[in-house]
C-alpha cells in the first residue's frame, strides 16, 4: 500500500508551530535588548476588538446626532429594543430553532458523507476512480445553482433545504480530508508494515489521525458554507427560519429586524468557528505542546 | 557469504539481485547470519547497503530482482529517523500493533530498559533526537525480535549521543540476543559493536571480517586501529601511515 508516489515524500503535516517568542537577551536591566527591526512589531492588547468597537462608536454617535437616517440604519438602541420585542413574542426563538435544526441536520449529514467518501477514495484506487471525478465536477458547479433542479426533484420543503446544505458541506470536507489522506507520509506506511499492523489498526493508528488536521480544516470551511447556504435557502420559498424573518422584514421595510437577523448570523458564524477551533485544539494537542 | 558451520542461521540469503531500471544495485549476493550474531554492513553511499536491508525487511515492493531470502518471523526494523507517530504518545508508539494489558506491560519494561521510564505519556515532539531514537529501540525490542535490522540508526544523532547509544545497543543486544544487521557508514561504530563486518561494494560483498577484539573495545587499542585502517582501505579511503605506537 503506497499513498504517496516514490520520491514525493511530503511530511504528513506542515506542523504549524507557533513561533516561539523572540529570545530575550536581557542586559543588566532585565529588559529586552532590541526590538525586531522587520515585521509588524509586538501585538497591541485587545487589537482585534479595536476595529469593531470603533465601528459601533461611529454608528452610535451617528445615530445620536441624527447623521444616519434610521430608515437606512436604525440606531443601536432600536436594534436592541427590537431584539427584546422579538424574544418577548417568541418569534426570534422559534425561527432560530428552525434554522438551527436545518443547519445541524445538513452539516452532520454532509460531514458523514464527505468523510466516508474521502476515506473510500483515499484508501482504494477503485474508490478514487469512482468518487473523485464526480466530486470535482460537483465542486465546479456552485451548490446554489442546483436549487432549481432540487426544487423540481424534492419540492420546496425541508428535504430540499437540508439537501442543499448537505451538498455544500460535502465538498470542503471531502477535498481536505482526501488531500490529507493522500499526503500521509510514506514512511509511516513502511513503519506500519514493519510492525505488522492489521488493516484495522493501520486505519485507526495512522490513517485517521494523520488525516485529522485536514478534516478539521475542511470542517471550518464547511461550517461557513453551511451558514451561507442556510441564508439562501431560507430566503427562497421558506415560511420559517431566520432567513424568512429577514425576508419578511424587507417586504415591510423593517430595517431593525433585518439588523437583528444579521447580528444573530454573525454570532452564529463566530461561535461555530470558535467551536471548531476549540475542537481542533483539543484533538491536535500533540502538536501544540511546545507552543503552550 | 561463508556459511556458519554448526550454528543455526537467523538469516539465509541466496543469489539476491536487485535492480533499479538498468542499474544493478545488488549482484547475486549470498549471506548467512547466525542466531544472535551482530553483523555490521559497511559501504560507500550508493553501494547498495540500504537496498540490502530493505530487501530483508520486505520493504522493497517496487524493486525488481531475484533471489531467496529466509528471515525469522519475529523481525524488527530501526530506521535512521526514529519514525514515531507524532499523534501518539511514547507508550502508544512503543506498543504499536500490540494489544492488551500484556503489551502495555511489555512496553513499559522496554521503555525502562532504554532509560525512559516515566516518559510514557510524553509526545514525541517533546523528546530530544536521542530520546526519540531510544523510543524507536524500545519499539523494536518489545516485539522480542530474532532479527533486528538497523539502517544507520544513529546517523542523525550528535557524536556524544551516538556514543551513549552504542553502549545502550550493546547492552540490549547482550541481554536479548537477537541477530543484528547494522547498516552504517561509520567504521568505528561497526568495529566497536559488531562480531563480524561486511563491506559491500558495487553490489557485492568484498570483505567478511570476524572481529575478535575483547569487549569493551578500546579505540586506542592498536588492533582496533589496524582493523580500522584495513576497512578504510577496503572502502577506498587512503589512510596515512600510522605513527609508531
Amino acid at each position: 500500500m503506497t499513498y504517496v508516489s516514490a520520491g514525493e515524500r511530503r511530511p504528513v503535516l506542515a506542523v504549524e508551530r507557533e513561533t516561539a517568542p523572540a529570545g530575550r537577551f536581557s542586559t543588566g536591566a532585565g529588559r529586552p535588548r532590541t526590538r525586531r527591526r522587520l515585521g509588524p512589531g509586538p501585538a497591541i492588547p485587545f487589537g482585534l476588538q479595536i476595529g469593531p468597537a470603533l465601528l459601533v462608536v461611529i454608528w452610535t454617535l451617528g445615530s445620536a446626532f441624527g447623521l444616519i437616517d434610521p430608515r437606512i440604519l436604525p440606531a443601536p438602541w432600536t436594534v436592541i429594543a427590537t431584539f427584546g420585542t422579538l424574544i418577548a413574542d417568541g418569534r426570534l426563538q422559534s425561527n432560530f430553532l428552525t434554522s438551527s435544526v436545518r443547519a445541524i441536520l445538513g452539516l452532520s449529514t454532509g460531514i458523514v458523507i464527505g468523510t466516508a467518501l474521502a476515506v473510500i477514495a483515499g484508501l482504494s484506487r477503485v474508490g478514487e476512480a469512482l468518487i473523485d471525478g464526480p466530486i470535482q465536477i460537483k465542486r465546479a458547479v456552485p451548490t446554489l445553482a442546483l436549487i432549481p433542479l432540487l426544487i423540481l426533484w424534492l419540492g420546496i420543503g425541508e428535504t430540499m433545504k437540508v439537501t442543499i446544505i448537505t451538498l455544500a458541506v460535502i465538498v470542503p470536507i471531502y477535498i481536505h480530508t482526501h488531500n490529507a489522506l493522500r499526503s500521509i507520509d510514506n514512511r509511516y506506511v513502511e513503519l506500519a508494515e514493519t510492525v505488522r499492523m492489521s488493516s484495522r489498526d493501520f486505519l485507526r493508528e495512522v490513517v485517521l489521525p494523520g488525516a485529522l488536521p485536514g478534516f478539521l480544516l475542511g470542517l471550518r470551511f464547511a461550517v461557513t458554507l453551511c451558514w451561507v447556504s442556510l441564508v439562501v435557502v431560507e430566503q427562497i420559498n421558506a415560511t420559517s427560519g431566520l432567513g424568512y424573518m429577514i425576508e419578511l422584514a424587507r417586504t415591510y421595510g423593517q430595517t431593525e429586524i433585518i439588523l437583528v437577523g444579521l447580528v444573530v448570523y454573525a454570532i452564529l458564524g463566530l461561535a461555530s468557528d470558535g467551536l471548531v477551533r476549540l475542537i481542533e485544539r483539543k484533538l491536535l494537542s500533540w502538536r501544540r505542546t511546545l507552543a503552550s | 557469504m561463508a556459511p556458519n558451520p554448526g550454528k543455526l542461521n537467523a538469516v539465509e540469503v541466496r543469489g539476491l539481485t536487485r535492480r533499479f531500471g538498468s542499474t544493478t544495485i545488488l549482484d547475486g549476493v549470498d549471506l548467512d547470519i547466525a542466531q544472535g550474531e551482530f553483523v555490521a554492513l559497511l559501504g560507500k553511499s550508493g553501494s547498495g547497503k540500504s537496498t540490502f536491508l530493505r530487501a530483508l525487511a520486505e520493504l522493497d515492493h517496487d524493486v525488481q530482482g531475484t533471489g531467496t531470502i529466509a528471515t525469522p518471523e519475529k523481525l524488527s526494523v530501526v530506521f535512521q529517523d526514529a519514525r514515531l507517530l507524532p499523534w501518539r504518545n511514547v507508550i502508544q508508539n512503543v506498543t504499536l500493533g500490540l494489544s492488551g494489558a500484556a503489551g502495555q506491560e511489555a512496553g513499559r519494561r522496554a521503555l525502562a530498559e532504554v532509560g525512559l521510564a516515566g516518559r510514557e505519556d510524553a509526545w514525541p515532539i517533546q523528546l530530544s533526537g536521542g530520546e526519540q531514537q531510544r523510543v524507536a529501540l524500545a519499539r523494536s525490542l518489545v516485539r522480542d525480535p530474532a532479527l533486528l535490522l538497523a539502517d544507520e540508526p544513529f546517523g542523525a544523532l550528535d557524536a556524544l549521543t551516538r556514543l551513549k547509544m552504542h553502549d545502550l545497543l550493546r547492552e540490549l543486544c547482550a541481554r536479548h540476543k537477537p541477530a543484528v544487521l547494522l547498516v552504517t557508514h561509520d567504521v568505528d561504530e561497526a568495529i566497536s559493536l559488531a562480531d563480524r563486518i561486511l563491506v559491500l561494494d558495487r553490489g557485492r560483498f568484498i570483505e567478511d571480517l570476524k572481529i575478535e577484539l575483547p569487549a569493551p573495545r578500546d579505540h586506542a587499542d592498536p588492533r582496533f586501529a589496524q582493523v580500522r585502517t584495513h576497512l578504510l582501505n577496503r572502502l577506498g579511503v587512503e589512510v596515512p601511515g600510522r605513527r609508531a605506537a
